[in-house]
């Protein structure tokens, strides 16, 4: 007896709808038994981990503040991976976003206002659009394999900012501390709830809502998805892939350069020598949670910044290494992706041929 | 090897070599093979025939055991065998020659031929190799890489392979689809010789005049079931295909060209194409012209630039003057695909899925992909208007009568022949001038490619210049009104149809360097 | 440079090169057989964590080493289970792998980072290893070196010289004619991706064990990767996979020592320099287009589902 997998004619609407969250139910699942393994009591931290978070309004505050960097991130991931480009390195245009946006407040820290703090995005987007333009370009040009040559290109931003951030840029009145000199009010995002909750929770919604309207009744959406799942039928419907390549990493790069700006005039307040705790990656996990759909995205996004806060919740409760997260977040990733095959195949048990026939008789038939 | 042997002496037994009875394969709701009992006796050619969809490859599969069946089993002279998989096939003396080459481009013709026997000595299989190549009169060079040879030539590498397994039964699918038709003379030489020798031969074909030529026997397969077998000396081509449609054949009704129409359309001048890849083929200094109310076929065996060809004109690929094509008068040589379907072509090429239709978009979203940039019918502009696309694909989807599950299904939700129809109704919706089509029947039904070669000529008829790229002498002797021929990227003048003989069309295939066989027979091929 | 100074760094590059060939030449034989397997890197870091705990507690290198092996094809199996038998999408599926591994490497190895490491020592031939300059660099290296000879003429022999390398480089370049065939696509590769993850392992374990040796969260220091662009680099051939590996371990070599030469070039712009030399290679080896598609297994990186 053996299991095969069977195409379905036409792709299960409800698996689509059920996948995440079946996904998410097994990542609790495993769960329970890594912290049983861990001689944990598994309700306790499971309750910690998951729940906690949601019940006192400061730590809400740091869901979303969270949850903003990753929906914007993962919105651009998925239109890349629905072109079928696969830019994994929004980890470095995070890191470029942040050092262009910040370019204004170190040389100029007393320029405040509406137009410096406008000017500031803006060049924090072209910031991750320029990184992002790096392996676009070699893949265009030299048929370059974009996966690891954006995946480079993240160390190099982490050496560049790691090197602005204690050299030239350093806070000369920092007391040697590696960060820039802390921005000003008129250099920050507004406020827009509780102590740290600033606008960019808004640009994030914005944008995922924008991003499934272009999606699904635009051209531009259209096109990424004929040059995604069909290069050839791309070409016969006169859709350059150059330029679909182009924009892919156009749209994913500005958008974890808008992310990493928005740390820095958020958040952090300051540019440090890193910027991110690996949203571009765990952004990559949330695109594929919310099944590249934006809208999904915002759920999604949601799901894995409680992971970051339930890993640093249970650090504390328990004694138990905040990397934990990391080990959710790459399970929940696995599951997504297994449950993802029931929307497109059934599973079928397969029993042996019945014993009546048998492998040939010829020899003896014959001798 | 001593097992075959052994069984070749005890084949002259009452049992035949292979019978099934009873065979069943179903796929969910639908089934394949329903209660197929055949028998295939020693050293007989015998032709399985049917259109495609009929279930032969499927039948087929299960022989070779690459699909293991719902119900019945499989006599091997005359004792029931299990034939778990490929390995096992060949272990009985199965041997299998695919339509779509099971090739590996990347390995050698020796390692090929390695990979489907049991395992031996690399100088002993290179001398082997060259030896039996030369007895079949199927010349190979073992050291040779797969992907440098042409279509003829892996064809004869899937054959040797095949022999080299001393087989007592090889299962040939469609092995002339990709010949010239002198090429296909010899292997009929082949395989009359290796029946002669004693090996059977299952020949699956959907052409008549093949079966009358070659076989013994003929089987015909339609909608999974048998319909019979038959003495093709006993029949004509017409007889046989009716038992293979079940009905009387329809021809197509062709009308005169109207005199006054013979205005070109569609005008090549000095078209050349440099190769984009090693493996490509460049297209050298084309001159043709199609007019107004014609239907011009260009003949030819696969790999000789059909696909160049299909991305000039269409212009997926530009050239490099602008003169080098010209629509209505109009050069666009340099000008994109959507440029040329606003001045009235309409193109249809030859890979459905992945290039004429995305599987994963519905009907409709399918339609958006060939009218986007011309604005017609769909007029949102940078808005998708859904809805008008919709319109589009009701109004083409009864027209060509295109079988749909539900409304508006995914392109992958269809029949190869019902998809075909759609993507020809999608263009022909259009009311093009002009209709450039690459293979427009590939693995459709009889009742499909009726309904689309008569679409092709009633647009022609009514003033378009198209434009047909096909494999299929058959058909382009049905519809074309001229003929030319695509060799190694060179294409002959266009000549009169009614002038034109598989043979002399066959010469051109093999270019101008090698015609010098015209003494053997075409027998296989005629001319309607 | 002093001989004895030369003599060194030679023996370093030589250590720095090893996971990288270990890591590639796994990974070649999984991209031989149709599989991308975009996990090296957090297969790597398992092996490090896992080989360094068990290398730890039984105070055996080779026991770590062995365990560095099994963590990685265990690794390796989950990426088979997911791409192979679920037919996920093996980009995703690999990142997946290395998002993972980091994790549950950082993890598990939470308690062992201040903790002095094991080390492998070099063998020793009295009167040849004695030989100034040569003497220590042919025949003082650790056993691993040796090995990684073997393993690189080794996967070699198999691929182009055996019937079950023929087999693997059928299946990557038509997994469906390998099927029709009758040969099983599914566990040729499945096997291929555990060779890659055992290796992948012994590298990440030669990491923790042998070279630093000690054990750091996101040790391997994206290695994984640019093991990965070492196979597209060295097209899919394993002497020129081994040879690639060697000059990025001189690469990174070089620069440590040119950071500690105190040469006036800020230290993060050194290193960055294997990271910008790995893209300028990828660069210079896919603008021929020629070389690229005549080596690319052609499967690579496409499910295989077997049709009816």
């Amino acid at each position: 007896m053996r299991l095969e997998l069977v195409r379905r004619p036409e792709p299960s609407r409800a698996m689509m709808a059920l996948s995440p969250l079946l996904a998410v139910a097994l990542t609790v699942v495993a769960g329970f038994v890594i912290f049983t393994l861990y001689g944990i009591d598994p309700f306790g931290a499971l309750y910690v981990y998951f729940i906690e978070k949601l019940t006192a309004w400061w730590s809400i505050q740091d869901l979303v503040v969270k949850m903003t960097p990753l929906i914007m991130i993962a919105v651009g991931l998925a239109l890349c991976y629905l072109s079928n480009v696969w830019n994994i390195g929004a980890e470095g245009q995070i890191a470029l976003g942040a050092i262009a946006g910040s370019i204004l407040p170190i040389f100029f820290p007393d320029w405040h206002g509406p137009i410096v703090i406008v000017l500031m995005l803006l060049m924090g987007i072209l910031g991750g659009m320029l990184w992002a333009s790096i392996p676009a370009l070699l893949k265009i040009r030299f048929g370059t394999n974009e996966i690891l040559t954006s995946l480079m290109l993240v160390y190099v931003a982490g050496f560049l900012l790691d090197w602005l951030a204690r050299g030239p840029w350093r806070d000369p009145n920092g007391h040697n501390f590696p960060n820039s000199r802390p921005f000003g009010d008129g250099q920050l995002l507004p406020v827009i709830a509780g102590q740290h909750v600033t606008i960019s929770i808004v640009f994030a919604l914005v944008i995922a809502v924008a991003a499934w309207l272009v999606l699904r009744h635009t051209l531009t959406g259209f096109q990424i998805a004929v040059l995604g799942q069909a290069p050839r039928a791309g070409a016969f419907a006169g859709f350059s892939r150059n330029r679909g390549i182009m924009l892919a990493f156009m749209i994913s790069g500005g958008l974890a350069g808008l992310a990493g700006i928005c740390e820095v005039m958020g958040p952090l307040a300051q540019l440090r020598i890193s910027v991110s705790p690996g949203y571009g990656f765990t952004a990559i996990i949330v695109a594929f949670l919310g099944r590249l759909n934006p809208l999904g995205i915002i759920l999604a996004g949601f799901v894995l910044a409680l992971s970051y806060l339930g890993g640093e919740g249970v650090q504390i409760t328990y004694g138990v290494s905040d990397q934990i997260a990391r080990v959710f977040q790459g399970l929940l990733l696995f599951f997504v992706l297994a449950c993802d095959t029931f929307i497109f195949y059934r599973m079928r048990i397969v029993r042996p041929v019945p014993a009546s026939a048998t492998v040939p008789e010829v020899k003896h038939g014959n001798a | 090897m001593d097992q075959a042997n052994s069984s070749f002496s005890a084949g002259i037994g009452s049992a035949p070599l292979l019978a099934t009875e009873g065979l069943t394969k179903r796929f969910g709701p639908l089934t394949a093979c329903d209660h197929i009992s055949l028998d295939i006796r020693h050293g007989e050619v015998h032709a399985l025939l049917g259109e495609n969809g009929a279930g032969k490859s499927t039948l087929v599969k299960m022989l070779y055991g690459a699909l293991q069946a719902d119900e019945g089993r499989i006599l091997w002279n005359g004792a029931p065998v299990t034939i778990g998989s490929p390995a096992e096939a060949r272990k009985l003396g199965i041997g299998m020659v695919f339509q779509h080459f099971s090739l590996f481009e990347a390995l050698t013709v020796a390692e090929n031929i390695a990979l489907a026997l049991p395992p031996r000595g690399r100088r002993e299989l290179s001398d082997t190799i060259r030896k039996v190549s030369r007895e079949y009169g199927l010349p190979l060079d073992p050291a040779a890489g797969v992907a440098d040879l042409s279509v003829g030539e892996r064809q004869r590498v899937e054959i040797v392979r095949c022999l080299l397994q001393e087989p007592k039964l090889i299962i040939m699918d469609e092995p002339t689809s990709v010949l010239t038709p002198q090429e296909a003379d010899l292997l009929f030489v082949t395989l009359r010789r290796l029946s002669s020798e004693g090996v059977a031969i299952l020949y699956i074909t959907h052409r008549l005049s093949e079966v009358l030529a070659l076989a013994g026997r003929a089987t015909i397969l339609r909608r999974g079931k048998l319909v019979g077998t038959a003495d093709p000396k006993q029949e004509s081509a017409k007889s046989l295909a009716r038992m293979m449609v079940g009905s009387e054949v329809a021809g197509i009704e062709r009308p005169s060209r109207p005199e006054t129409a013979q205005k070109p359309r569609l005008v090549l001048k000095a078209l050349s194409l440099p190769a984009d890849n090693p493996f490509a083929t460049a297209l050298a200094a084309i001159e043709l012209s199609v007019n107004a109310g014609e239907v011009v076929g260009i003949a030819g065996v696969a790999g000789n630039g059909q696909q160049e060809f299909f991305d000039a004109i269409s212009g997926e690929r530009l050239v490099a003057k602008e003169g080098m094509i010209a629509i209505d008068g109009q050069p666009v040589g340099r000008r994109g695909v959507n440029d040329r379907r606003r001045m009235g072509a309409a193109f249809v090429p030859e890979e459905r899925i992945g290039h004429g239709a995305v599987p994963g978009l519905r009907l409709s979203e399918n339609v958006v992909l060939t009218r986007h940039g011309t604005g017609e019918d769909i007029s949102g502009g940078y808005i998708i208007d859904r809805g008008a696309a919709r319109a589009v694909e009701e109004r083409v989807g009864e027209r060509f009568d295109v079988r749909r599950s539900g409304a508006d299904p995914k392109a992958s939700a269809l029949s190869g022949g019902n998809l075909q129809k759609f993507i020809m109704g999608r263009e022909i919706d259009r009311t093009p001038g002009i209709l450039v089509v690459s293979q427009p029947t590939w693995g459709v039904d009889a009742g499909a490619a009726h309904t689309i070669r008569q679409a092709l000529v009633d647009l022609a008829r009514g003033g378009a210049a198209v434009l047909m790229i096909s494999q299929d002498l058959d058909e382009i002797f049905e519809i074309a009104d001229r003929i030319a021929v695509l060799s190694d990227g060179r294409l002959s003048p266009a000549f009169p149809a009614e002038t034109m003989t598989a043979d002399q069309i066959g010469l051109l295939m093999g270019g101008v360097h090698h015609g010098h066989d015209g003494a053997s027979p075409a027998e296989a091929h005629h001319a309607p | 440079m002093g001989m004895l100074e030369l003599q060194g760094l030679i023996l370093t590059i030589i250590t720095a090169a090893m996971p990288l060939i270990y890591a590639a030449l796994g990974e070649l034989v999984a991209e031989r057989s149709g599989v991308l397997n975009l996990g090296v890197e957090g297969m790597m870091a398992v092996g490090a964590a896992v080989g360094f705990i068990a290398g730890y507690a039984t105070g055996v290198p080779a026991f770590g080493l062995l365990a560095a092996i099994v963590a990685g094809m265990a690794m390796a199996s989950l990426f088979a289970l997911l791409t192979l038998i679920f037919v996920a999408n093996q980009v995703a599926s690999g990142l997946a792998l290395t998002l993972f591994g980091l994790g549950f490497s950082a993890m598990i190895g939470d308690k062992y980072v201040s903790v002095p490491g094991l080390g492998l020592s070099r063998i020793h031939i009295p009167g040849l290893s004695d030989i100034p300059f040569v003497g220590p660099i042919i025949f003082g290296e650790d056993p691993l070196v040796y090995l990684s000879i073997v393993l690189a003429i080794g996967v070699g022999w198999f691929l182009f010289r055996t019937r079950g390398g023929l087999i693997v480089r059928a299946t990557g370049d038509n997994h469906t004619s390998a099927h029709a065939l009758g040969y099983n696509v599914v566990r040729t590769r499945f096997l291929a991706v555990l060779f890659g993850g055992g290796c992948a392992g012994l590298a990440g374990g030669y990491l923790s064990i042998v070279y630093t040796p000690q054990w750091v969260p996101n040790m391997t220091a994206g290695r994984g990767w640019i093991a990965l662009a070492l196979v597209v680099f060295g097209t899919w051939l394993p002497f020129r996979v081994a040879v690639g590996a060697v000059l990025f371990g001189a690469i990174s070599i070089l620069q440590l020592s040119a950071q500690g030469h105190g040469i006036a070039i800020p230290p993060q712009f050194l290193a960055a320099l294997p990271y910008l030399t790995t893209v300028v290679v990828l660069v210079v080896i896919s603008r021929n287009r020629m070389l690229m598609r005549v080596n690319t297994p052609a499967c690579l990186g496409q499910a295989f589902v077997p049709d009816r």
